[in-house]
């Protein structure tokens, strides 16, 4: 099949889209196969590769992650862009490639982006406390089901950032607020439960990230649908630690 | 035959006495270092999955200065972080007949009789410890509705020991380390370098004691030092280019601490996992794995004529081979991984595959209750393939997925180099020649969070030791080497990318060292790999400069070390002439195609010794005694 890849270039502080028509391709790729194919092609023609993230390519590691036809991770609900194959295309289709477009997230090079700050926001509170060994026995709180599934539901986060890339704000309340539901809903969590959310929005708002007006691009754009309830949850936790927990 | 025999290996620092008290015992005889004096010892961690992030957190709690370093963008990416099934644990919550002596049973089988008694019985005790950490730290395993625990049967067991967190337990369980290890970071405990790779180790004085890395987006080389350094950088599976592991997955730390003078154990023990996806075209980068807990509810079938070609939804029951429960009717679809995968193998090919059917189970559980537990795994294998497994049955076939294999440790995890310790998958040390589904969570968290921080503190209460630096003669060597090494790859500049060679290496390695050899494709294998390794570095093309991020660049590195260990496996599995475990010689066989073992002349870890590139390896035999569980041939049927 044949696509034409526009893909954005830079190497230093600008950068470009230049045009790639690609006619050897099989629905059956990944997008990030079709990225190989073009690489491919452009070493042994001398010239340099499209440099992106990638590792696990099974949509769990989070470590991909493109702007594919101005959509994060592509056109595709709840896919990674390394989950994304090539049967969701026309034949002939152009399809515009660009990094993630934020300002806490600056490009590294072509598609690579810095998100450390996501790094700094869990550093700030994302955590319980426990050192290795101080742990009661597993079974010594029992944690309802209904909780138990709602903290999964938070924690199958994946840290890409294509929350952050989607919103208008540039806002990475989704994924802040993804660990503090995680965290926030287990018992296991409730001690550091609204420190943890004031220090996470500090530090949030700390690394540039804009604020949330709840427009929900980003639970849309979540390849692990995480909901748009956990900021809602994160907001009731802040308006506490602001108000009446202020000591903790 | 291509190497020669040097000297067994006499200690491998196990305490005497029971078994059962031997961690106790080690624990009490290793020194301790006063907590006021840990902040002036360091200690290098590289890798940042389940064990090295784990290890790097309780360290750092521990008092130690910690440097962790990873390649990926950030230390909560490590590839741990795919593991779908699950982690074991001898609780015994179920009231089945659990107990830490049946996990340890159960795992030194399950290895083929190939592992060291004393560690996995160490392991076995340590897992009712990991749950309680993990579920502290916030795991969101799988609960009941009494909001107590789940636990489901996994491959090679019949009791249900292994806890989840639905089809992402890997993901659950490393984030709870990454969350630990970035609290370390805030406290300052941790000095973390994400997007640097270790591209070689510093021996001073016959003591690890730094690494040299690259800075993956300055291109930088530059040295870290420290009074210990600890490898957690995972397995080698790559070297089949096509595997379920990351594309980043590679085998250079613990192959350049190889060369620096620690032995590499039992090389050729890789494991194939029997339900991935199967290959769609030339273009695949990587493959899929389906969680094994599938075949918990999942039956595996053929079509009883190979050349069937209707739809598996119209082929009748009579039509159909249920050939894992007609062969091993004990345990039916739930067989060890090797026994799987060979059955699969011997059965179907890597075009048609085989199928992996759910229709029973819906049918018995509902749809709701199938989705609840591999939900997540149906979305996966419907993006990939286009198909809906709640329809139609799964296609499925075996990959490499994990290698057993690894750096020699002792009891204490330290390499035959002093002051470098290797945890995780890239040791050798508890799985033998087989490992068992949902034992890899485990070992990576014990080694982590209890084995290692248990132990460490021996070693280093001899230290700080002298100070190093970059003028020490030693590490200007290592650092040009590292250097120069770089520069070549760079210069080669010539007409095939490093993806050809990979894919070229690959397809050898899965041809004649993958699920079944012989001698015959061995050799053939060691005649081949020596030369396409030549051709590598006179034909690869890497674009670019080295003062920048260059991914092609660093995968020409990977690359260029997968060619030596490529080697060193073929040797290893050319030695050894017994089928036991994921390592299955055509020759070595009973008159049902079943494994056969030699005890008489095998009973031994084969650990190798570098001596150059391309010249022979010293083979060092540790001999396995087994105490406690009898050696008797593997039957699961």
């Amino acid at each position: 099949m044949k696509l034409t890849l526009r893909i954005w270039r830079q190497s230093g502080a600008t950068g470009r889209l230049v045009e790639y028509p690609m006619d050897d391709l099989s629905p059956d790729m990944s997008f990030l196969e079709a990225l190989d194919v073009l690489n491919e092609r452009l070493i042994t023609s001398g010239q340099e590769p499209v440099a992106f993230d990638h590792d696990c390519r099974e949509g769990i590691c989070g470590m991909c992650g493109m702007m594919i036809n101005g959509m994060a991770h592509g056109p595709e609900k709840a896919t990674t862009a390394c989950q994304l194959h090539l049967r969701h295309f026309r034949d002939g289709d152009v399809v515009t490639v660009e990094p993630w477009r934020a300002e806490p997230f600056p490009v590294v090079r072509d598609l690579v982006v810095d998100r450390s700050a996501f790094d700094r926001i869990v550093a700030a509170g994302g955590y319980i406390s426990v050192p290795t060994g101080s742990a009661p026995d597993a079974h010594a709180t029992p944690v309802p089901k209904p909780d138990a599934d709602t903290a999964f539901e938070a924690a199958a986060c994946i840290g890409c950032g294509a929350c952050v890339a989607a919103c208008p704000n540039g806002s990475a309340m989704l994924f802040t607020a993804a660990k503090a539901t995680h965290l926030g809903v287990l018992p296991q969590g409730q001690p550091e439960r609204y420190s943890r959310a004031r220090d996470m929005v500090a530090e949030h708002d700390a690394s540039g990230f804009g604020g949330c007006t709840n427009t929900g691009e980003c639970t849309s754009a979540c390849p692990k649908g995480i909901p748009l309830t956990t900021i809602a949850r994160l907001n009731a936790d802040l308006l506490r630690a602001h108000t009446t927990r202020s000591d903790r | 035959m291509p190497y020669t025999e040097g000297a067994p290996i006499a200690d491998q620092r196990v305490p005497a006495g029971p078994i059962e008290t031997r961690w106790d015992r080690r624990r009490f005889s290793a020194r301790l270092v006063n907590p006021a004096n840990r902040r002036n010892r360091s200690v290098i961690v590289v890798g940042t999955g389940l064990a090295g992030g784990s290890a790097a957190a309780t360290l750092a709690e521990l008092g130690y200065q910690v440097k962790s370093f990873c390649y990926q963008d950030s230390p909560r990416r490590a590839h741990s972080i795919a593991a779908q099934g699950g982690i074991n644990a001898a609780k015994n919550y179920r009231n089945d007949g659990d107990s830490v002596h049946r996990l340890f049973y159960d795992t030194v089988k399950g290895g083929d009789f190939r592992s060291r008694e004393s560690n996995v019985h160490r392991l076995a005790q340590i897992s009712v410890e990991i749950i309680d950490q993990c579920v502290a730290q916030g795991v969101p395993f799988a609960r009941e509705y009494g909001g107590l625990l789940d636990t489901r049967s996994f491959g090679g067991a019949q009791v249900s020991r292994t806890f989840y967190a639905r089809g992402q337990t890997g993901q659950q369980l490393l984030l709870g380390a990454y969350q630990a290890l970035e609290r370390q970071i805030a406290a300052g405990r941790v000095e973390m370098h994400p997007r640097t790779e270790m591209l070689d180790l510093i021996v001073v004085d016959g003591r690890a004691r730094g690494i040299v890395v690259r800075d993956l987006v300055s291109g930088a080389v530059s040295t870290h030092f420290a009074d210990a350094v600890v490898l957690a950088t995972g397995g080698y599976g790559n070297v089949f280019h096509l595997s379920t592991n990351a594309k980043g997955c590679n085998t250079t730390a613990i192959w350049r601490a190889h060369r620096r003078g620690a032995l590499f154990a039992n090389p050729c023990f890789t494991q194939i996992h029997p339900t991935c996806i199967p290959i769609s075209g030339d273009h695949q980068s990587k493959l899929t794995l389906m969680s094994e807990s599938l075949r918990n509810d999942g039956r595996v079938w053929v079509p009883r004529d190979p050349h069937d070609t209707r739809a598996p939804n119209d082929i009748p029951e009579a039509d159909r081979d249920y050939f894992l429960e007609r062969m091993y009717p004990a345990f039916g679809n739930l067989v060890p991984r090797d026994i799987a995968s060979r059955a699969a193998k011997n059965i179907s090919d890597e075009k048609r595959g085989v199928y992996l059917d759910f229709a029973d189970a819906i049918a018995r559980l509902g749809a709701l209750a199938v989705e609840q537990r591999y939900g997540n795994l149906f979305e996966m294998y419907q993006r990939i393939t286009g198909d809906d497994p709640y329809k139609t049955p799964m296609r499925i076939y075996p990959a490499v997925h994990y290698t057993m294999g690894g750096l020699w440790v002792d009891y204490d995890l330290r390499s035959t180099i002093p002051g470098l310790y290797v945890i995780g998958e890239a040791n050798f040390s508890d799985h033998g020649a087989n490992r068992l589904g949902a034992s890899a969570l485990m070992q990576g968290l014990a080694d982590g969070y209890f084995v290692l921080p248990g132990v460490i503190g021996d070693y280093l209460a001899d230290a700080p030791f002298d100070a190093v630096d970059d003028s020490h003669p030693v590490v200007a060597d290592t650092m040009s080497e590292v250097r120069g090494r770089v520069k070549t790859l760079l210069a080669v500049n010539g007409d095939r990318t490093v993806e050809s060679f990979h894919r070229e290496l690959g397809r050898l390695m899965w041809d004649e060292c993958g699920m079944e050899r012989d001698e015959a494709g061995l050799r053939k294998a060691l005649e081949r790999i020596p030369e396409l390794r030549d051709e590598f570095w006179q034909r690869v093309k890497v674009p670019g400069t080295g003062e920048a991020l260059n991914q092609e660049l660093e995968k020409a590195g990977r690359v260029a070390d997968f060619f030596e260990l490529a080697e060193l496996m073929c040797v290893d599995a050319l030695h050894r002439a017994e089928s036991c475990g994921g390592h299955f010689r055509s020759e070595s066989q009973t008159p049902d195609g079943e494994a056969l073992r030699d005890d008489a002349n095998f009973s031994y870890v084969a650990a190798w010794e570098y001596t150059g590139v391309g010249r022979p390896p010293v083979l060092h035999k540790e001999e396995l005694v087994f105490e406690h569980v009898t050696p008797s041939t593997r039957s699961y049927s």
